[in-house]
């Protein structure tokens, strides 16, 4: 659910551009283990959701629900991700394990 | 004016670019020029800088506004001029920006790119630099951005990859002398470990005195939509081209979809906001940051960026299949060649931009707006602006008519 944009190599800050480079990179998601949300990352309210930007990749994510942005928010609380996942309706929980998946392959959320 | 207009890549791009559609609680690609001041002169400049402007904004100014940047959570801006780095203050600024949150891709000509300077960026983060390059040989560069202008940033060039500042960026403006040269351009980026951008003309500022000679040609244009969909992952486009879209079935990487005022805007080096670096004309001011609420209350409340917020309903190109993937193209584009916003864009690859041109009366052109071009060349000569050339008469008045009808004129 979330879109993110690699930046280049180097940090370019005002690099959420038409196209980017590789994946920055982070561990697998593993829905078993417990995340929050990395200390490096800031979240901007907005009308769909939440803009997410870390800081050290410079890496900018879309969170494209306002549901999806309480769950990251909420991450540590719980003693997994899938633990999280448990509140969110059956029907939105695929896209909502995907879109955590997707946060944590651009480092937005990090295991704890 | 070099400035940078690069708007996220998504996804789900079709989505998300709906959302973005209705605004974003701030901008996520803010184009910032510091300066209308500049030591070169290029002959398509956005800007039509030169001269620095008295009511630029100070120090103290500039400082007020990234504070708040810094409060409405925009992480980086793009800063470009005028040359930037010309202000005496830039480096205090530059530092200012990423101390508070703020990081910085800044446009330079190189002008100010030092061996010491590029080895102090190098070990700067947050900050990440694009070099102007309008030719891949000198004789093309120079002829748009004047003598010296290569040699200027193949120095900077040279010092960034010698200081080990990997991955900055050379930003190509994209011409009828240089689509020829996209392989070299590659080619140099290569070289010097960096990234190229490459971005559409513009017949903005003095964009407009060279649009008709240098803005490309239908084959070009094909040209470069077929380069960028062959190595459109690794260059850089600011997502300018996406009224190339409608030339086939895959789309180039990017939101296409005009971002004014929605998720890009421009603040000039007076404190006048714009829709977007390519419209700096009152007609899309939607109001200055010195006014009470500053940055804020234009990007929220400002009634000209809530109407660019409204759906549109594609006007005269509603029924063209095209449509869905060129979005009627460029706002500015349409606007300084005259035509009207809701109907296709000059360089539309239907040809509908071109048959619209054709009942443009040149007298109706809108003015271009603040002008800092140099009244002075070197020999202490009045600078004459020869200004656009009249679509009329430059060339065979019997070009483009329609063989049945040999004594009409255009309509």
């Amino acid at each position: 659910m979330p879109s993110s944009t690699p930046s280049a190599a180097r940090g370019t800050p005002g690099t959420p551009d038409a196209a980017g480079t590789a994946d920055a990179g982070g561990a697998a998601f593993d829905p078993g283990r417990p995340y929050r949300l990395s200390r490096s990352v800031a979240l901007r309210p907005e009308p769909f959701g939440a803009l997410a930007y870390h800081f050290g990749n410079r890496r900018l994510s879309f969170l494209k629900a306002p549901e999806l942005v309480e769950l990251v928010r909420e991450l540590e609380r719980y003693p997994s991700a899938g633990d999280a996942l448990a509140g969110v309706p059956g029907t939105r929980r695929g896209a909502f394990l995907r879109a955590l998946a997707s946060l944590a392959a651009a480092g937005m959320i990090v295991p704890r | 004016m070099t400035t940078l207009h690069d708007p996220p890549r998504a996804e789900r791009v079709p989505a998300l670019a709906e959302q973005f559609k209705g605004g974003l609680a701030a901008p996520i690609c803010l184009t910032w020029e510091w300066t209308y001041a500049c030591n070169l002169s290029c002959a398509h400049c956005l800007s039509s800088s030169g001269r620095r402007d008295p009511r630029e904004l100070s120090t103290a100014e500039i400082e007020a506004v990234i504070d708040e940047l810094e409060r409405m959570q925009v992480f980086y801006v793009n800063v470009g001029g005028g040359e930037p780095t010309v202000r005496s203050d830039f480096w205090h600024l530059l530092d200012y920006a990423i101390d508070h949150h703020v990081g910085v891709k800044f446009s330079t000509n190189g002008v100010r790119l030092s061996p010491e300077r590029a080895r102090r960026l190098a070990a700067t983060d947050y900050v990440d630099v694009q070099i102007s390059l309008d030719g891949a040989t000198r004789e093309v560069n120079d002829a748009v951005r004047g003598p010296g202008s290569y040699d200027m940033a193949v120095r900077a060039m040279e010092n960034l990859a010698a200081a080990g500042f990997s991955g900055f960026k050379i930003s190509v403006v994209m011409t009828r002398r240089n689509v020829g040269q996209l392989d070299a351009f590659a080619a140099i980026a290569d070289r010097y470990g960096a990234q190229l951008r490459i971005t559409r003309l513009r017949p903005s500022g003095r964009g407009a005195d060279v649009w008709d000679d240098l803005h490309p040609t239908a084959a070009q244009q094909r040209e470069i939509y077929a380069w960028l969909l062959d190595r459109g992952d690794r260059v850089l486009t600011g997502d300018s081209f996406f009224h190339l879209n409608a030339l086939g079935s895959a789309p180039l990487p990017g939101l296409n979809l005009c971002g004014a005022g929605r998720v890009v805007c421009l603040i000039d080096p007076v404190g006048d906001v714009y829709a977007c670096p390519f419209a700096i004309h009152d007609a899309f001011q939607a109001g200055n940051v010195r006014s009470p609420g500053g940055f804020e209350r234009v990007w929220r409340e400002s009634p000209l960026f809530a109407e660019l917020r409204r759906p549109s309903s594609g006007g005269a190109c509603a029924r063209c299949p095209a449509y869905d993937t060129c979005q009627g193209g460029c706002m500015a584009a349409k606007f300084f060649t005259g035509l009207p916003l809701d109907g296709p864009d000059p360089e539309c690859v239907k040809g509908h931009g071109e048959a619209a041109l054709r009942s443009v009366e040149p007298g109706a052109l809108p003015r271009q707006g603040n002008d800092h071009s140099r009244r002075t060349v070197a020999l202490g000569m009045p600078a004459v602006r020869p200004g656009r050339p009249d679509r009329f008469c430059d060339e065979s008045p019997l070009s483009g008519m329609e063989p049945v009808h040999p004594m009409g004129g255009r309509s």
